[in-house]
């Protein structure tokens, strides 16, 4: 065990853990976080992605000990207060899910790939998007939704 | 934090007492956290043949439903929660839902069949057609009006030309016990009830049919929704699954100093061939399961090789058999027809695979009284098989449902519950089992594979005369699809229980694909024997619309062979087959939405160049819905590599209650079956399960996704509303095995489509 901080969604955790613990499990039984969620533990689907840096991260796969001192921000952590992201209300709007167990995946990896890519060509989003899994099939909404928020985002840039 | 006092059921059927008392107690977010009820309180559960076991009015306005129905992730909440808001006059927000909970929700029999809706409905329907005349009465006398003066909007009761003189129905909260009965008929699915009240004409409806947001999307998107996996119950320790190396491999010994070391480690749980380990933290019980040496003896050799699968189908022995559809002599037909067909068509074990593999938690408390938290979409049959497992009575086990991953059938959410109790029983604390990948995707059970054999005769008109009909479904469900007993349960299985609950599903013809209007058909149905019973990773169950994909994957491609062989175009050839006029109906609406061009298919000009094109069309009929599906791919000849570009999908489903709802259900449905369609297929040894992963079980990726997909929606207000569920994922498979043919003029007739396949059959063919 060794202690360290966690800088979560903006906020500073003391933690107390191996430090091989995988990100997810911190936040999800240390943390009390119920995003991200567990998929595969294997990094092929998503569903425990965060953002560290900005990056969509595999927290299943990433060990604590190297997110310390990053950025780390979850799927609560996009939204100010009430106030979704841009990117939470695109997906809102189109309704897009079925279940919604793999979104952590597809939202924060939206919102990474508009960051930098404010108006990504169709082949540009399926790149971005090809190690995600959604079992439901909720594809075609998802696309929709990342129109839509490149849109948004654009106009208000 | 637990009340240190459980809520028995004492006290909530007498905080209950009748339809209008307030109900502040039953806040669904503290649902999860309550325990179970003493057993003596057990006959108390409020009746199905009560109104106050369907629905109570909060003196907040609430209007809280109770229902046995569950939410899988199709938004059958929202379709329900119009449904209640139409028959009572009430702001849909003010309608709250208490999901599967057996403790205190009618048993309806759980998810499946595509019946929330169609079946489900109905009760809670009747229930606040009835609850809205209570009311009525209710405010008559408090207003001092008759009841023809009054009127009902958006939950407040007015008096017609007064309306300053109005009470809402929050205000009606409270008054004296009604306990307003209602006539039960029929259970499980097909439970109704019948009240005084009468439900709306649907011509007057202004709710339902409304594309409302789903009332979960918002919280799911902001992350702040729970789902079973985040259930905390104080005290709570974690475990996890050891399984066997293979079927029929039994434990030889643990070695428990492999894992002493392990920070937070609490106990090895051994019983018979059920092993697991529970520790402290979730990651601590993961690193320990994978550290625990266990020694097993070599598997059984049980199943055949991969690649034998459908001649084991075809040659050994049904262990039942049936005969479907017979009409007219088929074989006489047969011989005197003008043209013959013959093809057979392959259907592989498919995994549910789901996006979550699971989570359940066990509190299995000294006495047998147990609660647990699980995501099954069977909560009350799950219970009797828990009970059967602790030998206790019915009424000391609690299942309370809570949302996990998309389910589409039963993937082993119920297994799951069994591993949590016998976890929680040897440590005597709660505990939360979290399966993983492989737990799911290779110990999971699996929807089953069918082989078929399929002859039709032409006569000279190019009319189908003669239609011989041969499926082969392996095992049907030998885990039944309701957890009833305890050896359906993988837990219990594991720990020498038997499964004596098997039931033979068989995949028909005209039941599990649309029927065409044929003069002389002769359609049989076999069930085989599934290669060991006990513990096995290719135990198979129901999976999204059971033997539906499959079969008409076989007739619908079938369909196809007759019509290249008359020479006719595939839906012109269709329409002559069938007089149901919904039938026809979807079918015209997809060929016009897609453009569709009127010729037979294999194309005529195959262009010079590296990509096919072509389309083809497949027609799901399902319990009363009615499904045409066109889709257009593209062909790599080189490569064998096929991509659909568009899909066009006609809908016909009685009654829509949500029309933007349902346009996401088909969307999200032709997604997933063209990944079963294309890509999925269990792969297997002569004794485990080799498909464990996202890696060894490929789904459909993002550069799978059509370019386009249409939908087209017809609405039947006269009709009731039908099941949406599964009905669209019927179709795919046949219309894109008819494009590929179209494109390439090679025919595939084995699913997957994957490109060997397609390549061998461009091979074949050349």
């Amino acid at each position: 065990m060794s202690r360290a901080s966690l800088k979560v969604n903006g906020q500073v955790h003391a933690i107390d853990v191996d430090p091989e613990t995988p990100l997810l499990y911190v936040l999800r039984d240390n943390l009390g976080q119920h995003n991200p969620r567990f998929g595969c533990g294997l990094g092929q689907c998503g569903a425990c992605t965060v953002l560290v840096d900005n990056r969509p991260t595999r927290s299943c796969l990433l060990p604590v000990s190297r997110a310390v001192g990053k950025e780390i921000v979850t799927l609560e952590g996009l939204s100010h207060g009430e106030n979704p992201h841009p990117v939470q209300t695109a997906f809102i709007d189109e309704q897009v899910f079925q279940c919604g167990y793999c979104l952590n995946g597809w939202v924060l990896t939206t919102k990474a790939l508009l960051d930098k890519n404010p108006n990504p060509s169709d082949a540009e989003m399926r790149k971005a998007f090809e190690t995600l899994v959604c079992r439901c099939g909720s594809h075609v909404r998802i696309f929709s939704a990342v129109r839509r928020a490149s849109d948004a985002m654009r106009r208000s840039a | 934090m637990a009340p240190k006092t459980p809520l028995s059921r004492r006290e909530f059927v007498k905080d209950a007492g009748g339809l209008l008392i307030g109900f502040s107690l039953m806040d669904a977010t503290m649902l999860p956290r309550l325990l179970a009820a003493p057993a003596d309180d057990a006959a108390l559960v409020p009746s199905p043949g009560r109104l106050d076991g369907w629905l109570r009015i909060e003196k907040d306005e609430t209007i809280r439903v109770f229902t046995g129905k569950a939410e899988i992730g199709m938004g059958v909440q929202t379709a329900l929660s119009q449904i209640v808001a139409e028959e009572l006059d009430a702001p849909f927000e003010h309608i709250s839902f208490v999901m599967a909970d057996t403790a205190i929700t009618p048993d309806q029999g759980g998810v499946g069949g595509s019946t929330s809706v169609a079946q489900g409905g109905k009760p809670l329907r009747n229930a606040a057609a009835t609850a809205r005349v209570v009311l009525l009465q209710l405010a008559s006398q408090r207003l001092g009006v008759p009841l023809e003066q009054l009127q009902v909007k958006n939950g407040v009761v007015s008096v017609m030309g007064d309306p300053a003189k109005s009470i809402s129905y929050g205000a009606l909260a409270g008054s004296p016990d009604l306990h307003e009965a209602l006539k039960t008929t029929g259970d499980g699915f097909g439970l109704n009830v019948e009240g005084a009240g009468k439900p709306k004409a649907p011509s007057t409806y202004t709710v339902v049919g409304q594309p409302i947001p789903r009332v979960d999307m918002r919280p799911k998107v902001l992350g702040q929704f729970s789902y079973a996996g985040d259930v905390r119950v104080p005290g709570m320790l974690h475990g996890r699954v050891v399984r066997p190396v293979g079927v029929g491999s039994t434990l030889q010994g643990v070695d428990e100093s492999s894992v002493k070391e392990i920070p937070g480690m609490v106990k090895v749980v051994v019983k018979g061939n059920f092993v697991g380990v529970v520790a402290q933290t979730e990651w601590s019980a993961i690193r320990a399961a994978q550290a625990l040496k266990v020694s097993w003896t070599a598997p059984k050799a049980a199943f055949p090789d991969q690649q034998d699968l459908y001649r084991h189908l075809r040659t050994a022995t049904p262990k039942v058999s049936k005969d479907g559809i017979v009409r007219g002599d088929a074989a006489a037909a047969m011989s005197s027809a003008a043209k013959k067909v013959q093809a057979s068509y392959d259907w592989p074990f498919q995994s549910h695979a789901t996006m979550g593999p699971g989570c359940g938690i066990a509190d299995v408390q000294p006495d047998g009284v147990t609660t647990i938290w699980s995501g099954g979409q069977k909560p009350h049959s799950l219970q009797k098989a828990i009970a059967e497992l602790l030998h206790v009575p019915l009424e000391r086990i609690r299942i309370v449902w809570v949302e996990d991953a998309g389910s589409y059938g039963r993937p082993g959410f119920d297994d799951i519950a069994g591993d949590a109790v016998l976890l929680s029983q040897a440590v005597g604390k709660p505990v939360r089992v979290q399966w993983m990948r492989a737990d799911m995707t290779a110990w999971g059970a699996k929807g089953n594979p069918v082989a078929f054999d399929l002859a039709g005769g032409l006569d000279a008109d190019g009319k189908v005369s003669a239609f011989q009909f041969t499926s082969r479904a392996l095992s049907g469900t030998e885990i039944t699809p309701q957890p009833v007993t305890a050896g359906n349960l993988l837990a219990c299985q594991l720990t020498g229980i038997l499964n004596a609950a098997a039931a033979d599903e068989f995949a028909q013809y005209g039941e599990a694909s649309a029927e065409y209007q044929i003069p002389n058909v002769h359609a049989v149905g076999h069930v085989v024997a599934t290669f060991d019973p006990v513990a096995s990773p290719l135990r198979t169950t129901h999976f999204r619309d059971p033997n539906g994909p499959a079969t008409a994957f076989a007739v619908e491609s079938f369909m196809d062979e007759m019509a290249a062989s008359a020479g006719a175009d595939p839906i012109e050839f269709r329409l002559k087959h069938l007089s149901d006029p919904r039938a026809k109906a979807v079918l015209a609406a997809a060929a016009e939405k897609a453009g569709w061009d009127s010729r037979p298919s294999p194309k005529k000009s195959v262009g010079a160049g590296e990509l096919l094109t072509g389309r083809g069309v497949g027609l799901g009929v399902r319990n009363g819905t009615y499904v045409a599906t066109i889709a257009e791919v593209e062909v790599n000849r080189g490569t064998g590599a096929a991509r659909v570009k568009r899909f066009v999908c006609a809908h016909d489903c009685g009654l829509i209650v949500n029309p933007d709802g349902l346009r996401g259900v088909i969307a999200a449905n032709l997604m997933h079956s063209m990944s079963r369609a294309m890509k999925e297929e269990v792969k297997f040894d002569r004794s485990q399960v080799t498909s464990m992963d996202w890696v060894t079980y490929p789904v459909v990726r993002a550069s799978d996704v059509p370019e386009q997909v249409d939908i087209v929606l017809i609405n039947h207000p006269e009709l009731p509303a039908g099941g949406a569920g599964e009905p669209s994922s019927r179709p795919t498979a046949g219309a894109i095995a008819n494009a590929v043919f179209d494109a390439t003029g090679a025919r595939v007739r084995q699913a997957p489509l994957t490109p060997p396949r397609i390549k061998a059959a461009l091979a074949s063919k050349a």
